[in-house]
């Protein structure tokens, strides 16, 4: 230890800064950060002076003005007199929503498509490659567009289930029909039922009330939590538990008399009654959507702008998790498949037991990105009216109040954040399944 | 007596042709389409799709039309031939309009400039990506930056000339302080009095040296640029650009000094966690507010700086990964040699680590030539939608909706899928040599 | 390492070139060139063809201010803007003059610190529904679909008659023209609505236009035109003055044609400063006499570039309606040139 003692203090010169590696890294860092900080507030002063030379102020108080312009798929409550910050909310839910659905579509689609690309039926594994590659070779954007022209080309208008005497006097059907009875697929949407809750009063009373009955709302403010939701949660969570408790029991069996009780019947009682029954409590029934003037009214409609963009989206990026997903497969070695085989599972087995979890590892770093790619892929939904957070915040309310610096930094600030949510939460699910090594 | 006992054959049978659900088609069609249950109904579900697809398709193509002036004859003719109520392809629109799909508004007898331009840059890229060529071929790829950037925009040689002085200039500074200050001091100077050459003697040196020599072709107006022409530049000065800067930002995350790291990660996630949109608009929309006032550039250098820094992001990650790969011991190995931190990066770690990233260098290229179609929200000609929008705007092609995704897709489709071909032979390649 | 050329010099050539100053007009004239913020591509008002040259209603404004300015109506440098990046554009100086179809509101004009010099199109907002939906009016529209095209005041306008009318719609917020014709076609919305000029010309392009029908109602008013920025007066007066000399030329009848002929022999007092051949109107603009004369002689009077670009004779037909002159009970009406 004596050996590796500082040099004495007293000899030191200013060049040992530069020279000297112990001090080196130390001068670089603040070099570093004086730039930086230079190079910050050389920004800012910019900005400053701009925004004086061009009479602007910078201030959010816009957001709490009037909007004055309507959103079609609302996940909360939104009317034209709700602020910009409401329209930017709902655009912000409207970005998450297509965003969820899209990434869980697209891991279900690439995964299924990159094992059906190792197939050994010849028609199918050529034709995920065509597909893999058609959609990885293309820009996006144009396949929402297609995705959006398919949706709305192919199916009916909603005059076209209407039955107008005339047609009943003589005996003609519509020209479209609701799929079981219940389903309108529309060229704008696909509506279906609504659930709505009754207790205590008549159901007509009920249909009529456009809140969802039963035990009602409570008002948070920035949006409103169903109480029959939650109560559904609640129990559900209960019997989530319960079936935990079952597993426990079991396993302890197991231990003990090396026989597993059969429980899957009591799992499938615990799990299902209990929600049953307080649904059934609860009134729950469906209202099913019904044509009125130019368009079905009654249920939920689910637009296609949505449904274009998300499954655009979740194609586009299942193409390339399916090459992840092959190279992942690939990347196990023969030998755990064989060592599967003489443990006499099956091919489907092997696959969920033994090759998938620890192509897992290899999966999900690149899994990560992709998810990260779709999410930032939604800001494209303006291109088939899909009112996400770039076509509020960043389309017409910046276009209606001209604050672009303060609607974009607000826009890019949300994005990131939600970025950096999903890659911490997919990194903690990373460390999760990594190989546990001693 | 022995004749006469004939019940050893001594001729061979003929083979038996395999019974009839053994051979041909039959047999190739049960093992690879019919295997079981399960392939059966992908099977069918397969050629349900394909039939689909073609019944759907294929008539409007089949009724294409290729002689008309505007989409209303085009649907007359389509009507006259094919009977009322017909649909068909109208790609007259394509053979009127195709040029600027992939130019832009380039001048049309200067077409073989941004050709020229096209070929060079495969030269360029050649020594590169083909390790086979002879290395002199390396001062073709030095040179390219000012070569094509003069073909592409034109004007006096001088001032491609003299920029590239200024690197001359980077670079006889640093030879010279690099023994005594170390690498990041004299580059920082280097940096410095390049910066200073640009800032200052650029515009005068030019100017002089145009006087002395005038040697100029017709400048053209980076307005001008559109379609195709516009997506590579864009993509290829943006990736080649990003290059340098995304090499330091992963030696800098790989950094052990804490502040440079942070900057390095800051830097990168940012970048990664907003959509390329945001920063196109930051480029159109606010970059008025970080410049100094009274500065005001062109907006296609704004789009090239921020696609820059987006894609130095994504390279950065990229060459994180090859950095990764590299054995331990190769680091070692540099640290046993005595050699110096930059010493190392540029004699052992680099080389290794940049060949490893190409494929990936690559796959970043076609996702950012794909995402360059996004320039046409901040106002610039792209192929998809950019130069779309100003067909329709023509009242002889307004109305036309699939000709132009189909042709730029495909365009888009045939030069992505090249790339991405090329990238596969270059992983198989470098595969065999590192395992 | 080699590839930072492309930015060096780019950035070294491109910081020393554009910079914006207050007197806009003088930097015009040293420039040499007009840099004038249009459309990215809208059917009649302001579009490329099939070889790069700009043509359409508001281009031709561009067109007669480079010819009134610098006496070539080709030195005009076209900057193709959307509809977020347009008013950035003229804030920042990236253009000198915008004529890209914008409404002209109290907020634009006081908010976002920019001068509407005048209005070269009154426009309003429309709807248009196929004919088969039997519907005759605008308020029988309740509960439809309506497909709006974005980044305009049309949404709000919107919002607003619906809620007047006390009816209930589902807004289709459409990116571009081209989308909301196809969603409109396709039958995704059953109201097309944007200005009238621009259904108009969706309308001349439809395969069976006898099909659909533009409704009577015009829900609002869009008064279009050519902006220019807050405070700098003397070239907003330039623009103004370019543009109103273009209505007065139609109203004393000078036109392409004629009108060397007329500035030779006109005993019009009012013709004649017009023109340049008296007074000295233009100097006090900071240009020269002959600077209207120029600007009518490059694109004709506002009347002939209406028929030109967006007229009865071409495939678009809109008629002059409100947009006539005020001796034919339009509303284009030319201060008096003294």
């Amino acid at each position: 230890m004596a050996f590796v003692q500082d040099a004495p203090k007293d000899s030191f010169r200013l060049s040992m800064l530069i020279y000297d590696t112990r001090y080196r890294s130390l001068t670089i860092q603040v070099v570093v950060l004086i730039l930086f900080m230079l190079f910050l507030s050389w920004l800012l002063n910019n900005t400053i002076q701009n925004l004086a030379a061009k009479d602007r102020t910078f201030d959010f108080g816009f957001l709490l003005s009037r909007a004055g312009y309507d959103i079609n798929q609302r996940l909360v409550e939104y009317t034209n007199d709700s602020t910009h910050a409401r329209a930017a909310f709902i655009g912000l839910l409207n970005t998450l929503l297509s965003a969820v659905v899209g990434c869980i579509l697209a891991t279900i689609i690439g995964v299924v498509v990159g094992v059906l690309r190792l197939s050994n039926n010849w028609l199918v594994s050529r034709l995920m490659t065509v597909y893999v590659e058609m959609f990885r070779n293309v820009p996006v954007l144009l396949w929402i567009l297609l995705a959006a022209t398919i949706l709305s080309e192919t199916t009916p208008n909603p005059r076209d289930f209407r039955v107008t005497p005339e047609m009943q006097a003589a005996g003609e059907a519509p020209k479209a029909t609701m799929l079981f009875g219940i389903i309108a697929v529309t060229n704008r949407g696909t509506d279906i039922p609504e659930p709505k809750f009754c207790v205590g009063k008549p159901r007509e009373e009920c249909d009529a009330d456009p809140n969802e009955g039963g035990l009602g709302i409570i008002d948070l403010g920035i949006f409103k939590v169903s109480l029959n939701l939650l109560a559904l949660l609640v129990v559900f969570g209960g019997s989530i538990f319960a079936t935990r408790r079952l597993k426990r029991q079991a396993d302890a069996t197991q231990d003990a008399t090396g026989v597993r009780p059969v429980t899957w019947w009591k799992n499938l009682l615990i799990l299902v009654l209990p929600s049953a029954a307080l649904l059934w409590a609860l009134g729950l029934h469906f209202v099913v959507p019904e044509l009125k003037g130019f368009n079905f009214a009654g249920g939920i409609t689910v637009l296609h702008s949505f449904t274009a963009l998300t499954l655009a989206l979740a194609l586009y990026t299942a193409a390339f998790i399916a090459e992840i997903v092959r190279a992942g497969i690939m990347a196990i070695s023969r030998g755990q498949s064989e060592a599967a085989a003489a443990l006499g599972l099956r091919p489907a087995r092997t696959m969920r037991l033994v090759i998938l979890p620890q192509a897992l590892r290899v999966i999900i770093p690149p899994l990560i990105s992709q998810y990260l790619n779709l999410t930032k892929n939604t800001s494209l939904a303006i291109a088939v009216s899909y009112m996400d957070l770039r076509g509020t915040l960043g389309g017409i309310t910046l276009n209606q109040t001209g604050k672009e610096l303060e609607c974009m930094l607000l826009m890019m600030g949300i994005y990131l954040t939600i970025s950096l949510i999903i890659s911490s939460c997919m990194n903690i699910f990373n460390r999760a399944v990594r190989l546990k090594e001693r | 007596m022995q004749e006469q006992l004939v019940f050893v054959r001594n001729q061979m049978l003929p083979p038996e042709a395999p019974p009839p659900g053994q051979k041909g088609i039959a047999r190739w069609m049960r093992e690879n389409l019919f295997s079981g249950p399960m392939n059966s109904a992908l099977t069918l579900l397969g050629l349900l799709a394909v039939v689909w697809l073609a019944l759907h398709v294929l008539p409007w193509l089949m009724h294409s039309v290729w002689n008309a002036n505007s989409l209303n004859e085009c649907r007359q003719i389509i009507q006259d031939r094919w009977g009322e109520g017909a649909t068909g392809a109208c790609w007259a629109m394509v053979r009127e309009r195709w040029h600027q799909y992939l130019y832009g508004f380039y001048p049309q007898d200067m077409y073989w400039r941004p050709n020229l331009a096209l070929l060079l840059l495969f030269a360029a890229l050649a020594p590169v990506l083909f390790s086979s060529l002879p290395r002199k071929m390396l001062w073709i790829t030095a040179l390219y930056p000012a070569t094509g950037f003069w073909l592409l925009w034109g004007g006096t040689i001088w001032a491609p000339v003299v920029a590239m002085m200024g690197f001359v200039v980077l670079w006889l500074v640093f030879t010279v302080l690099q023994p005594r200050l170390g690498v990041p001091v004299s580059a920082g100077i280097g940096v410095v009095a390049a910066a200073v050459w640009w800032m200052v003697l650029q515009a005068p040196m030019t100017d002089a040296l145009q006087s002395l020599a005038p040697l100029r072709i017709r400048a053209v107006d980076s307005r001008d640029f559109g379609g195709f022409l516009l997506s590579f530049v864009i993509g290829v000065t943006a990736i080649s650009a990003s290059l340098p800067m995304g090499i330091l930002l992963a030696l800098g995350r790989k950094s052990d000094m804490l502040l440079v790291r942070t900057l390095s990660v800051g830097f990168i996630e940012f970048i990664r966690g907003v959509p390329l949109i945001t920063l196109l608009f930051t480029a159109s929309l606010l970059l008025q507010y970080f410049l100094p006032p009274e500065t005001n550039f062109d907006i296609i250098l704004r789009v090239i700086i921020l696609v820059t820094f987006f894609a130095a992001a994504y390279i950065a990650e990229v060459i994180r990964g090859g950095l990764a790969a590299l054995p331990r011991g190769q680091y070692e190995a540099a640290d046993a040699l005595g050699l110096d931190y930059w010493q190392a990066q540029r004699l052992i770690i680099m080389p290794q680590a940049l060949k490893i990233s190409i494929p990936g260098i690559v796959s970043s290229f076609i996702g950012l030539f794909k995402d360059t179609t996004l320039v046409a929200f901040v106002g610039l000609n792209d192929p998809l939608k950019g130069i779309t929008q100003i067909v329709r705007a023509d009242i002889n092609w307004k109305g036309i909706y699939w000709e132009p995704y189909i042709f730029a897709g495909a365009l888009f489709f045939l030069i992505c899928f090249g790339m991405s071909r090329y990238s596969m032979w270059l992983e198989r390649k470098l595969k065999t040599d590192h395992r | 390492m080699k590839k930072s050329v492309f930015l060096g010099t780019l950035s070294a050539a491109a910081l020393i070139a554009g910079i914006a100053g207050a007197a806009t007009l003088d930097d015009v004239k040293g420039r040499g060139e007009l840099i004038c913020g249009v459309n990215t591509g809208l059917t009649g008002f302001g579009a490329p063809d099939a070889n790069g040259n700009y043509q359409g209603f508001d281009v031709a404004m561009c067109k007669a201010l480079a010819a009134a300015v610098l006496g070539d109506a080709s030195k005009v440098k076209y900057i193709p803007t959307t509809g977020e990046t347009r008013f950035t554009a003229l804030a920042s100086g990236e253009v000198d003059v915008l004529v890209r179809n914008s409404t002209w509101t109290f907020m634009r004009d006081v908010d976002l610190k920019f001068d509407f010099v005048a209005v070269n199109y009154y426009d309003g907002q429309g709807f248009m529904v196929k004919k088969d939906l039997g519907v005759s009016s605008a308020k029988e529209l309740d509960g439809a679909t309506v497909c709006i095209q974005t980044g305009t005041t049309t949404e709000l306008n919107l919002a607003d008659f619906f809620k007047a009318n006390n009816m209930s719609y589902t807004p289709v917020t459409v990116a571009d023209d081209s989308e909301g014709q196809r969603q409109y076609l396709a039958g995704a919305c059953d109201a097309y609505t944007t200005d009238a000029s621009g259904l108009a010309a969706s309308r001349a392009s439809m395969p069976d236009a006898e099909n659909h029908i533009i409704l009577p109602e015009i829900i609002s008013k869009e008064p279009l035109g050519p902006l220019v920025r807050h405070g700098d007066n003397q070239w907003g007066d330039v623009v103004r003055w370019t543009y109103y000399a273009l209505v007065a030329a139609e109203e004393y009848g000078v036109n392409k044609a004629n009108i060397e002929e007329v500035a030779s022999t006109t005993q019009n007092p009012e013709v004649k400063r017009l023109l340049g051949v008296e007074g000295e109107l233009g100097e006090k603009l900071g240009l020269d006499k002959e600077w209207a004369k120029r600007a009518i002689a490059a694109v004709g009077n506002y009347g002939e570039i209406f028929e030109a670009n967006i007229g009865s004779g071409t495939p678009i037909g809109l008629a002059r309606g409100l947009n006539a002159l005020w001796t034919q009970g339009g509303l284009q009406y030319a201060p008096p040139f003294r």
